[in-house]
């Protein structure tokens, strides 16, 4: 984890004061609300539906125990009493009062955390894969990249009051988890032939309104120039990218219009100014952040456990765990293990106080008192011991996060909808329950095998229902709520978009509707062809058939 | 009486904003012996205001391009950015274009919607005087420029980046 040094700590203290400050001006009204809105966003507050809502930063998703055992103290004394882990890996509290708001946040800052940046027209949390640093296949550890796009981006004063939001992903597997093509700016960590490092560079993906899967517009930027790089792409966005519609002034719209060449050759020729420029990148400053990510202290193991085989024949709940929900680790006699925070009847991503401090306790038994938050909104051990596994199952299960169903067709990724947030046409968190309850059984959504599928309550797609296998979208008509479907997208390195199925449903159909899905996918699938392969070998037809049979 | 800042002290300001929509006769006629003239303005009479005898300034507005202004620059002991709005952050791209790609010394003035809350980042970026909107407190504004220690990233106030001085 990365530690915060003076620099860090007097900059998040000096945040805290400007924003006391600025509270108290609002309240006492010498801000209009037009005055303060960028003000409070840019330190993660909305004006919700019921309440505000505080929206949390956790830097690439990583965790401490004690950051979070502070965030459910906070959910205790600050909120109901639970809080909700977004699709961006952060944490949102949904029941804070504005006055007490400046409170929480020296709380936060105590454990180095703070909520700039999670919202507003500004260069938003870094995100990365859950499995940096552990993964089997990494390349390059992704966290060290983000700490120094998290300084970078950090009051930075050009880029404060850009023509809307903005998010960086970065991702240093072959195997993309972190949805890295559909964000503003999405860097491939790659090597070269000689073995130095360098960063692809995507621009212009993002969901919402108007989906787009990033375009490259540079196929190997050395390490060094990352930042001055960076800042070129940030700059012509600023200066051009539109400020007449807020629907069409995302990066996106911008590279669309004048396309991805001249994007790059404005890029480029703003770069020329700044490459090799004081913000240039230094070996002492990459080898200061890795520090912060090196191993933790690993024992030597063997990667194989007859106690645990033992376990898994016997208790057949703890075998579906193991098999769904635990990956394999870089260290042998280590594992990583996802904990699938939808349960069903819970909110997707929603976790209680008592939960968090178990999770953190958990940490610090068993992972080295680090915890991952994922943008499927779960939460990752990452280096438990294979012989602690059946141990860490059975203490899960007593607090209801032991789901056995990671990357099946229940681990549903959902924003908070129209329950609590005041964008959404239509509530979505009604809909993943009763989803989830149709497909309760374990053997059937073992069967279906691996899936995605996302709902989102609007059109600015938090529960990225765009890249879902099966997407599901919240509109209004006529005042009431229904509900679209897509099918056909995915979020890993192969990233594609869902396409629309057909006309929109009512809530009570959902459940058939997703049904009738899987059967046309059951009844056509090839071997262990996943839902993605067969919708893409067969197309949307068969779908369409099945599902609008009798509609006539 | 609007409030100017410049370089951190309350100052008396001779020049006079002359309208976006202003010809050459109703500039040159001006009872002021400084005038700030806008930037189309600029491009097409600048011989003609150069001579006229008056101080001249240009106000660049955020749909400008301030790198037209690459061979003025040396010409100009002042150059406005307009803030139409303060959510409109363009200016301050602007800013660091003149201070950083053209190498502008003279004075850097924002202008417009010009909020305390933002004055901050607008000195990072090189903007050196503040033509304060209604309402802003002085005394306000003054400790907004100290609002932060330091910053992280390369700025035009310290082009060193946190990285190399820590």
């Amino acid at each position: 984890m990365y530690i915060y040094d003076n620099y860090d700590k007097q900059m998040l203290q000096d945040r805290i004061v400007q924003f006391r400050d600025q509270t108290r001006r609002f309240l006492a009204g010498e801000l209009t609300s037009e005055q303060f809105l960028p003000l409070r966003l840019q330190n993660g507050l909305y004006i919700q539906r019921l309440a505000p809502m505080l929206r949390v930063a956790i830097p690439y998703g990583c965790l401490s125990s004690r950051q979070l055992r502070k965030l459910a103290s906070i959910a205790r004394d600050y909120d109901k009493g639970y809080a909700h882990f977004s699709t961006r890996q952060n944490i949102q509290y949904n029941w804070p009062v504005l006055e007490q708001v400046p409170d929480l946040l020296a709380e936060l800052a105590e454990v180095e955390m703070h909520a700039i940046q999670t919202s507003g027209n500004c260069i938003r949390n870094t995100t990365t894969d859950q499995f940096a640093g552990v993964a089997v296949d990494e390349i390059e550890d992704s966290r060290p990249w983000c700490e120094i796009i998290r300084q970078w981006s950090s009051f930075h004063p050009e880029f404060a009051y850009l023509p809307r939001k903005f998010k960086i992903a970065v991702c240093g597997t072959p195997n993309d988890q972190a949805a890295t093509q559909v964000h503003d700016i999405g860097l491939y960590i790659k090597k070269n032939d000689k073995g130095e490092i360098g960063f692809q560079v995507l621009v212009g993906g993002g969901l919402g309104r108007t989906p787009v899967i990033g375009a490259t517009i540079c196929e190997f930027l050395p390490w060094q120039h990352l930042l001055t790089y960076l800042d070129a792409i940030m700059r012509v966005y600023n200066r051009f990218g539109r400020r007449d519609n807020k629907y069409k002034a995302r990066i996106k719209i911008l590279v669309k219009e004048i396309g991805v060449d001249a994007f790059r050759d404005k890029v480029e020729a703003e770069w020329l100014h700044d490459k090799d420029g004081p913000a240039t990148l230094t070996h002492e400053e990459v080898a200061r952040c890795r520090v912060f990510f090196t191993d933790p202290d690993y024992q030597d193991l063997d990667d194989i456990d007859q106690a645990i085989e033992d376990a898994a024949a016997s208790d057949l709940l703890f075998s579906h765990w193991l098999e769904r929900n635990v990956a394999l680790h870089k260290k042998p006699g280590y594992r990583i293990v996802s904990l699938c925070l939808k349960e069903t009847g819970v909110a997707p991503g929603d976790i209680t106080d008592t939960q968090m401090e178990f999770v953190a306790d958990l940490a610090d038994k068993y992972s080295f008192g680090e915890v991952r938050v994922t943008h499927e909104q779960n939460l990752v051990l990452t280096d438990v011991r294979l012989q602690d596994l059946y141990a860490v199952y059975l203490a899960c299960k007593k607090e209801s996060l032991a789901t056995p169903y990671l990357g099946l067709l229940n681990d549903i990724v959902c924003c908070p909808g129209g329950d609590f947030c005041s964008l959404a046409n239509a509530k979505s968190i009604p809909i993943a329950e009763s989803i989830q309850r149709r497909f309760e059984d374990f053997d059937i959504q073992k069967n279906i095998g691996e899936i995605t599928l996302n709902i989102s309550g609007c059109m600015n797609a938090c529960g990225h229902h765009h890249v879902g296998n099966i997407g599901i979208l919240g509109v209004d008509k006529k005042g009431s709520e229904f509900y679209q479907v897509t099918l056909g997208g995915s979020s890993d390195r192969d990233t594609s978009l869902g396409k629309v199925l057909g006309p929109s449903f009512a809530q009570a159909e959902m459940p058939d509707v997703i049904d009738k899905i899987i059967n046309v996918y059951l009844e056509n699938r090839q071997a262990d062809e996943s839902f993605l392969a067969t919708y893409n070998r067969i197309g949307m037809d068969p779908y369409k058939e099945k599902v609008y049979a009798n509609a006539d | 009486m609007p409030t100017l800042i410049k370089d951190g002290q309350v100052v008396d300001n001779p020049w006079s904003l002359l309208a976006k929509d202003v010809d050459l006769n109703t500039a040159l006629s001006d009872e002021s012996s400084h005038i700030v003239v806008p930037f189309a303005l600029w491009q097409e009479h600048k011989d003609s205001l150069m001579e006229s005898g008056k101080a001249v300034a240009v106000c660049v507005d955020s749909d400008d391009d301030p790198y037209e202004l690459a061979n003025d620059v040396i010409d100009l002991p002042l150059i406005c950015l307009n803030f139409p709005v303060f959510r409109d952050g363009r200016a301050f791209s602007a800013a660091a274009i003149l201070r950083e790609r053209l190498n502008y010394q003279g004075e850097i003035r924002a202008i417009g919607d010009v909020l305390r809350d933002q004055l901050f980042y607008m000195k990072k970026c090189g903007i050196n005087s503040f033509d304060l909107a209604d309402g802003v407190k002085v005394e306000q504004a003054l400790a907004a420029f100290n609002e932060f220690s330091t910053s992280y990233m390369s700025t035009v106030e310290e082009p060193l980046p946190l990285f190399r001085r820590r």
